[in-house]
């Protein structure tokens, strides 16, 4: 018989969920992009078990993890902090890992590994600057699609510098550009730039140790990507699983948790 | 000079639903007592027509004791009206006075107060002062915190200056430019006193400051054992006791009633803490006044127990004559260099035996925050422990999150839990 283990990830903008079969292969995956809070959640359960067919009544074990991670405690069995699950996850799909690096919509956090061990962490203070949500306010005064800012950074051909000090200010210095008919690329790559600066600070609080994995859904920006890369002076890895990683640590740590309990009896 | 009129005090039904309070131990109530007996000869030396004193937290008390003088002391003023959920308002009149939020949420209370704004805290109302006491070895915000006292009131500043330590060790010179300093306020406030410095009641004072640092010390101590008898949460509001009347023998009884209580504890193997012990962390900073029942919460919930905090170094010092006053003096968190900061700290973590480290990042004390991600840093390195840091506010509610603090105290406790594992190896 085969163990199904669910991790749920309740984010503050997105609502993720992945299926485990003993504790290794993901069977099933979803998102939805809403998270804590509205309907998100219980659409994610529900699409994660009707895309595989299974019943909530075939989980072994449901863990539930992220911002809103304590909206489900009647659903799931045990709650943990994203923390862990960003690094179980990352372990899972990069073994050599010793440094995570997720920015998630309204949050940053690096995490220190050893041997598949969160040993430290950091997370950004109450400052947005820096994280996903950051990106959204400046595509929306650039009317542009937060998931083209990567392509768009990419064509930029001058250095415009952006303030990482603070999203309301940032915003400010942005439309003051667009005022000066600066170019919305150099716009963008500079806004990149600015969000590497703040995290690689933050970095090197807990130190930036190869292997590098960055997760969360503003890992799929190309051009964030190349610009932390460049101010940390390490590669950086990313999985396509990426936007799930704490999702996976979930299922993961869900697993572990139901095998304890056999053990336990 | 004149009394400043009141402004209306907020409704008191604003304030939250209490439970009732367990009843305090005879040594805690010993300690209450004794605060509340300061603020008492305070209005009652006010009520003679006596001059009183506001004075900051580490001014050599003894002065003020040996002259006579009431003293009263707006930190702990602003903590309490900060508890009782008093501090927003408070904080939100000082800006609309024009002090800038920015600024320790301590001192913005404290102005409001000494503009005329009452505060819903009864036990912590006090006299509008006569002259002020300011010694910045605590922190230089309270240099123009005071001046600005002293100017709304038009009364005299008592100024001791002590200069930032960049070593470990208290220089020759510093303690000779702090003995000029400590001659010349002994001057001044024998002018406001209406009477000569006596040398004997210094002795006493300066014994009775030495017995409560001693009992307060070994008060702390007991959080060394394994599980601790009481919930270091506790020694926050003790620092009140501390901080308001080290100069009495009144208190330095308490606290010696207080460690008797803890030693039977010890024998007994019982404890005062609300929850079983599972995780022991050092707390890193001034709590958030306004928001103990959210900070405590996750730790009860994770059975953490906060069982060291730098406050018994900082407020422990004993000394035997003027030179070596004036060194303990000298030695104050704000003022000390970072290696001396982090001795303390990782000595009583050592000692206290700490699984992990919880930072306040206050964003009231911007120094005090300032150096706290490389001491982060160091104790990681040094102790092999996780820390995690979240902001906050000693005074101010609107710095504080309680979903982000919850996340932060959860991480540290899955840290930690893999970082013990690991120890015993058992990491999974």
């Amino acid at each position: 018989m085969r163990i199904y283990t669910l991790g749920i990830d309740i984010g503050s903008t997105a609502s993720k969920c992945v299926i485990l079969a003993d504790g290794k292969e993901m069977v099933s995956k979803s998102l939805i992009p809403v998270g804590a809070g509205t309907s998100g959640p219980q659409r994610a359960i529900n699409q994660v078990l009707e895309d595989c067919g299974l019943k909530k009544e075939d989980m072994s074990y449901i863990l539930a993890t992220g911002y809103g991670r304590n909206s489900m405690l009647e659903l799931a069995d045990q709650q943990m902090s994203e923390l862990s699950c960003h690094a179980k996850g990352a372990y899972f799909l990069f073994p050599n890992v010793h440094t995570v690096i997720d920015i998630g919509g309204q949050d940053v956090k690096i995490l220190q590994i050893d041997n598949g061990v969160m040993t430290n962490f950091v997370m950004n203070d109450k400052c947005a600057a820096g994280t996903g949500r950051f990106l959204d306010v400046m595509a929306r005064v650039l009317e542009v699609k937060v998931e083209d800012l990567g392509a768009l950074g990419e064509q930029s051909t001058k250095d415009v510098s952006i303030s990482s000090t603070c999203t309301v200010f940032a915003e400010s210095e942005v439309i003051s550009q667009l005022a000066q008919n600066a170019n919305k690329c150099d716009i963008i790559n500079g806004i990149h730039r600015s969000v590497a600066s703040r995290v690689s600070g933050l970095a090197h609080r807990v130190g930036v140790r190869d292997l590098v994995v960055m997760t969360g859904g503003v890992a799929q920006n190309k051009g964030v990507v190349k610009a932390l890369e460049e101010e940390l002076g390490h590669i950086i890895h990313i999985s396509p699983l990426t936007q799930y990683n704490g999702a996976l640590g979930a299922a993961l740590f869900a697993f572990q948790k139901w095998e304890n309990e056999q053990q336990e009896g | 000079m004149a009394e400043t009129e009141k402004t209306t005090a907020a409704a008191p039904e604003a304030a939250p639903v209490k439970k009732a309070p367990k009843p305090a131990s005879p040594g805690t109530q010993a300690l209450r007592q004794a605060v509340s007996d300061v603020y008492a000869a305070a209005w009652e030396a006010k009520k003679r027509g006596e001059p009183v004193g506001w004075s900051s937290s580490k001014f050599p008390c003894e002065i003020a004791e040996a002259l006579g003088l009431a003293v009263v002391y707006p930190e702990n003023q602003a903590a309490g009206i900060a508890a009782q959920h008093d501090g927003e308002r408070l904080c939100q009149a000082a800006e609309d006075l024009g002090f800038d939020n920015d600024i320790c949420g301590y001192a913005r209370i404290s102005l409001a107060y000494s503009s005329g704004v009452e505060t819903t805290n009864e036990s912590r109302r006090m006299p509008m002062p006569d002259f002020v006491l300011c010694c910045n070895n605590i922190c230089n915000c309270m240099t123009k915190w005071y001046e600005n006292i002293a100017r709304m009131h038009n009364i005299p500043l008592v100024m001791i200056d002590i200069p930032y330590n960049n070593q470990v060790q208290v220089d020759d010179t510093y303690v000779a430019y702090i003995r000029g300093q400590f001659d010349a306020a002994i001057e001044k406030m024998e002018k406001i006193a209406g009477r000569k410095f006596d040398e004997k009641k210094f002795d006493e004072a300066c014994a009775a400051a030495n017995r409560t640092a001693k009992a307060w010390l070994k008060v702390c101590d007991y959080l060394q054992y394994k599980p601790a008898p009481m919930s270091g949460f506790d020694l926050f509001n003790h620092m009140a006791d501390v901080v308001t009347a080290r100069g009495k023998e009144q208190t330095a009884q308490a606290f010696e009633l207080l460690a008797t209580e803890l030693e039977e504890h010890v024998k007994n193997g019982t404890t005062t803490a609300p929850f079983p012990e599972k995780y022991r962390v050092m707390f890193e900073g001034i709590p958030c006044w306004p928001d103990l029942r959210a900070l405590f919460k996750p730790l009860k919930a994770h059975g953490v127990n906060v069982t060291a905090v730098v406050y018994a170094p900082a407020f422990g010092f004993v000394y035997n004559d003027m030179d070596s006053m004036i060194r303990a003096y000298c030695k104050a968190p704000n003022s000390v260099c970072i290696e001396q900061g982090v001795e303390w700290r990782e000595d009583i973590c050592r000692a206290n035996k700490v699984d992990g480290i919880l930072v306040h990042y206050n964003r009231s004390c911007k120094p005090w925050s300032g150096y706290m991600a490389e001491m982060q840093r160091r104790f990681n390195r040094d102790l092999g422990v996780p820390t995690a840091g979240f902001d906050g506010d000693q005074a101010d509610p609107r710095n504080f999150n309680e979903a982000q603090y919850e996340t932060r105290v959860q991480g540290l406790v899955e840290a930690m839990e893999q970082n013990i594992k690991v120890k015993e190896g058992k990491a999974q």
